[in-house]
């Protein structure tokens, strides 16, 4: 898959956040490409929900800019603002769907907001989105409490990609799935990705997504990017925290697993 | 997004055949005008047989429009036509094939009952929660005392620290906002009073009033209703809160009592600070009327300190008292157990969170009429 116009959808600049009188990103740049995976890695703590919460326009920042769809959102109206959140998509660490709202209501929620359907309409098409990310149509009257957390995670999924976004957010999809559900929503993401042609920009920890789903992978840590490339880029680097990162233990045994895997299918 | 986009749907027919071609942008922007489009190509037409649907001149599609051709196809297919889509990108294969592995089946939701049954019903379900909640309190005072006999037996168990904060946040903190209140209702009372008694120069009896109603009900109960709004609710939304994110489960699974750990220091905390809170008020009540005694009926504090003496007694201060540390019992075991009764959603915690406020209210004034009667019956 590769990008063959390098068509930025996001691109930071010198971006500075401090929070708390502590300096979390000091100048970072990056771009995310049209069409592209993009794998986010960094150590616990190294400020990557920073910079997507930062992008998404949930914390400010001190410096830098940031453009997406090419338009600085910092000169951008409100009303462009908005239509800009229109057309990303955000799926949160612990789901954050709405309690108070069925699944069916949470999918609904932003077509009802943004787009003037009719109510038979966007019925079916909160159903036609459940049954995309892979769950049955009853779950559209489940309340989240009555799901399970993969399915959360799933329901908040096709909240995201209700009006069919141009860039996906993911904050760590996969944290808290066991290896079987990790992998089938890796795959989700993937098929979808290739679907609709949309970004995805992905905040992980998960070895196994990286190898298998991501297009290029980029490293944040001392609140810059050390390191932005394909996944034989990552390997090829001398720099300590990436050789520990993709060399330790853990990558071994996992890309042992992905090797293996590979080789069955 | 572009305004000129045309989006287009147009159908030839040719005896039993049809063919529709459909074009521009089906985007979820144009979805609202494309629906009345599909739903008037998908009308039923009885001689065709056979529908051949080109989407070869389509530049954007996205899901809305993939399920609305998806959407006519089925309606045509359900009408026995055989319908195909013919000219599809490939680069939307994989969107449409998507689309097309929905199934759309949602089990019926049961039908709506009669309303007139449905009413009856709710009556009925709110009786049986009515009673249902007389039993968890029940069975909330139950485990209670068996965590106050572990804890007298053995001493070392109690939760010294965790009660002692509390009894600091329901009890000196509330001080201040106390006072306010009852020096207002005091002062309320005695213009009230002294407005109305002028009438047939009664203004001195304002003191027995104020005196007697302070001590006795009011200054417990405005004390309780204040405790209730301010404390109850947050033993409330605190324990709901613990409850969602599974920290009761884990104490449980520690092999602790929640109510040994949680519930104990702070029922007692309250028990100790309303009394406490009680003397304060009816003390400030009793200021708020002397001074408005003073200021707008020109009842001297002299004169209203003696006729305070004769027309009150260590009784009438005893009944208000002896109600508190009840009323504060009440408070918090209704508090505690709204608290344990939330379930997963921010509204199932508000909900638990206002039903304690005016349980706990509502059944503090049903205690104080219960006391009255007590206390005419033993004469005091």
């Amino acid at each position: 898959m590769a990008t063959a116009s390098r068509d930025a959808v996001i691109r930071v600049k010198d971006l500075i956040v401090d929070l708390k009188g502590h300096r979390i990103l000091d100048g970072v740049t990056l771009d995310v490409y049209r069409g592209e995976i993009l794998g986010f890695v960094g150590a616990s703590g190294a400020g990557k929900s920073v910079l997507t919460r930062t992008i998404i326009g949930l914390l400010p920042k001190q410096a830098g800019r940031i453009e997406v769809f090419g338009a600085d959102l910092d000169k951008v109206e409100d009303t462009a603002h908005r239509a800009i959140e229109r057309r990303w998509g955000i799926l949160f660490q612990q789901g954050a769907l709405f309690s108070s709202l069925t699944a069916g209501q949470n999918v609904e929620f932003p077509m009802l907001e943004y787009l003037d359907l009719s109510p038979r309409l966007t019925v079916e098409m909160a159903i036609a989105k459940l049954e995309m990310v892979g769950l049955k149509p009853d779950v559209y009257r489940k309340y989240p409490s009555e799901l399970s957390g993969g399915m959360i995670k799933r329901v908040a999924l096709a909240r995201a990609l209700a009006l069919d976004p141009e860039i996906l957010f993911l904050d760590e999809p996969t944290s808290g799935l066991d290896p079987i559900s990790a992998h089938e929503f890796d795959e989700l993401i993937l098929t979808l990705q290739q679907t609709s042609g949309m970004a995805v920009f992905m905040v992980t920890h998960d070895l196994d997504s990286l190898y298998t789903i991501c297009d290029r992978i980029a490293v944040l840590g001392d609140g810059k990017i050390k390191e932005a490339g394909t996944m034989d880029v990552m390997l090829a680097s001398e720099q300590p925290w990436l050789k520990a990162y993709f060399h330790g233990a853990r990558a071994r045994a996992d890309r042992q697993v992905t090797a293996k895997h590979l080789q069955r299918s | 997004m572009t305004a000129g986009t045309l989006t287009v749907l147009s159908g030839q027919s040719s005896g039993e055949r049809l063919a529709f071609a459909a074009a521009g942008s089906w985007t979820a922007e144009h979805a609202q005008a494309l629906e009345p489009l599909v739903d008037a190509a998908t009308r039923p037409n009885s001689p065709v047989k056979s529908v051949a649907l080109d989407t070869a001149r389509i530049d954007r599609l996205d899901s809305f429009g993939a399920w609305l051709l998806e959407r006519a196809l089925r309606t045509w297919s359900a009408q026995g036509c055989e319908a195909k889509l013919v000219g599809l990108r490939d680069d939307y294969r994989g969107l449409f094939d998507k689309i097309h592995a929905g199934t759309q089946k949602l089990t019926p939701e049961p039908p709506k009952q009669n309303s007139v049954i449905a009413t009856l019903e709710s009556v009925g379900i709110t009786m049986a929660t009515v009673g249902n909640d007389l039993l968890l309190l029940a069975d909330m005072v139950g485990a209670l005392i068996v965590a106050l006999k572990r804890v007298l037996l053995h001493p070392s168990t109690f939760r010294l620290t965790s009660m002692v904060n509390h009894l600091q946040r329901v009890g000196w903190q509330a001080v201040p906002i106390i006072l306010l209140i009852t020096v207002l209702i005091g002062a309320i009372l005695a213009q009230q009073g002294i407005f109305h008694f002028r009438k047939f120069g009664a203004d001195i009896y304002v003191v027995d009033m104020v005196g007697v109603l302070v001590l006795r009900e009011l200054g417990v109960l405005i004390v309780c209703i204040m405790v209730a709004g301010r404390s109850g609710s947050s033993y409330t939304a605190e324990l709901g809160a613990m409850k969602m994110r599974e920290e009761i489960d884990a104490l449980r699974t520690m092999g602790f009592d929640p109510v040994e750990v949680l519930i104990l220091p702070r029922i007692i905390a309250l028990v100790i600070a309303v009394p406490i809170l009680t003397l304060f008020g009816s003390m400030a009540a009793l200021y708020g009327g002397g001074f408005v005694s003073w200021l707008y009926g020109g009842i001297a504090p002299e004169v209203f300190l003696s006729r305070l003496r004769e027309a009150i007694d260590v009784g009438t201060f005893e009944v208000g008292m002896i109600k508190a540390p009840f009323m504060a019992l009440v408070i918090g075991l209704v508090a505690c157990v709204e608290g344990l009764q939330v379930e997963g959603s921010a509204e199932s915690l508000g909900e638990r969170t206002t039903n304690s406020v005016v349980k706990s209210i509502f059944l503090v004034i049903v205690l104080d009429g219960v006391f009255a009667m007590f206390f005419a019956a033993i004469g005091m």
